[in-house]
């Protein structure tokens, strides 16, 4: 696929239709892959990825790169093609200046989980689609890429592109079966004190790095609430033990109805931070209360929180179905 | 003249109330002599749909102990849609905060037109037993507000 990759790339750079690529390269180790921009022949040769473990969602990028003299190649995996449907949707993205091309993905090993199965001082890291050869200073592993999937790809929910202009192999199926409302459910049948605990434990570890807004894809606001100095709630991740748990309520209240569960949010997170449940629990009540709804698909599809109907139900429902008591 | 000390737990309450009906409606409540609690504290909004989740958020977080959001009924908002907007806002903000294990109880969303005084009263009279019942807010607080 990579080679196939390059080869479109630079024809479309030969012929001057597209005037950059936006692709994956090898960040600070050969593992850990990073997003990057090529303008020459060479620079593809020498530098462009795709593997197992191109992880980063190239979506948000064409915010900036659209608006650049020139159209830009982007390539896209099928969940990042719902990021980028949505963003054409807010008007984010000139399309014009965007040349996408759809390449398949049948999940992506997530160094995170490789590194939490206990595995250190790693050198390097393959996957051949079946099985991962990790490369440490201690001497190779091995693991089956399921165990080195992140949970966003175990439960993927789609392997379909929803926008492209040219596709590079087969295109895939909406994954209709996919658990990933397990873990939301898990924590619903807890008891309050134990949901309060269960948050408490992962959202103090938040540092307020703003990794996960400036991820996301759709976190694109040209000011956000938090950069406010006068928002009173500028950079006060560490003063108290609330203000974490707000900047994260009010993220995810924000992208609720336009998240697409892309799950970036908790790939990126240092402390690792499962953030994608808060977003989930979002998309669940939304499917539950107001219909399916899946951010992205359709571009004609007004948000849920952008509409209403007369027979909506009323808040206190809450009340009655909430978590357990 | 004497003043009483008491060391019973006084609930402290934010009403954000829609400037067109519940506002009104807590004016007639006054004016017709209705008794409902100091503790509440109303805060007039154009609309209820003006309340952003961050302000009650906030209002938990500089030491409410509840927050109840009142606006016209479905339908009668004054901007024609306003509530219906408030309506899903605040259904899915109340199932995240139940989500994340604070009480449920503390936030309240209610419609009171302007000929409702009677509502007015007996809803917050409900709503401050209910947030006394539960105590104090130690879940949502700022804890450098608390003066101890």
């Amino acid at each position: 696929m990579q080679s196939e990759m390059i080869k479109r790339a630079k024809e479309l750079l030969a012929s001057g239709e597209v005037a950059r690529v936006v692709g994956w390269k090898a960040g600070e180790f050969d593992y850990d892959i990073t997003p990057g921009v090529f303008t020459t022949a060479e620079e593809l040769d020498s530098a462009f990825l795709y593997n197992d473990l191109c992880e980063a969602n190239l979506s948000k990028y064409m915010i900036a790169q659209s608006r650049k003299e020139g159209k830009t190649l982007v390539f896209l995996k099928p969940c990042d093609t719902y990021s980028f449907s949505q963003l054409l949707k807010e008007h984010r993205i000139l399309r014009e200046n965007v040349y996408v091309i759809g390449v398949p993905c049948d999940g992506k090993v997530d160094v995170d989980t490789v590194k939490a199965t206990g595995l250190t001082g790693i050198c390097s890291m393959t996957s051949d689609g079946e099985t991962v050869t990790v490369k440490t200073l201690y001497g190779d592993s091995t693991m089956s890429k399921a165990d080195a999937m992140s949970e966003r790809c175990i439960n993927c929910k789609s392997k379909k592109h929803v926008v492209y202009d040219e596709l590079l192999g087969e295109e895939g199926d909406v994954v209709a079966d996919n658990h990933r409302f397990d873990m939301v459910e898990k924590i619903e049948a807890m008891t309050p004190d134990e949901r309060f605990e269960f948050w408490r434990n992962e959202l103090s570890r938040c540092i307020r790095c703003n990794a996960c807004r400036n991820v996301c894809p759709a976190c694109s606001c040209e000011k956000c609430v938090f950069d406010n100095e006068q928002s009173g709630a500028f950079n006060k991740g560490a003063s108290d033990s609330f203000e974490e748990n707000m900047f994260h309520i009010i993220r995810a209240f924000h992208v609720a109805g336009r998240c697409t569960d892309c799950g970036e949010c908790s790939r990126v997170c240092p402390q690792n931070i499962p953030l994608h449940l808060l977003n989930r629990k979002f998309i669940k009540d939304i499917n539950e209360l107001y219909g399916e709804y899946q951010a992205g698909e359709n571009a004609d599809e007004r948000a849920p929180l952008n509409t209403f109907t007369t027979e909506d139900v009323e808040p206190s429902i809450v009340y009655e179905r909430g978590g357990k008591q | 003249m004497q003043v009483k000390e008491t060391n019973e737990f006084k609930p402290k309450i934010v009403a954000f109330c829609c400037n067109w009906c519940s506002y009104a409606g807590a004016d007639l409540a006054g004016t017709n002599r209705l008794q409902y609690p100091a503790d509440v504290k109303i805060i007039r909004v154009p609309c209820s749909c003006r309340v952003n989740p961050m302000f009650i958020l906030r209002a938990f977080q500089r030491g409410a102990d509840g927050v109840i959001l009142c606006g016209c009924h479905p339908g009668d908002c004054h901007y024609t849609t306003g509530n219906y907007y408030t309506r899903r806002r605040m259904t899915l903000l109340f199932s995240m905060l139940d989500y994340l294990g604070i009480e449920k109880e503390r936030t309240r969303v209610e419609w009171v037109s302007a000929a409702e005084g009677a509502k007015f009263a007996a809803t917050m009279n409900d709503f401050v037993a209910t947030v006394t019942k539960l105590g104090e807010n130690k879940r949502l607080e700022d804890l450098r507000c608390k003066a101890k």
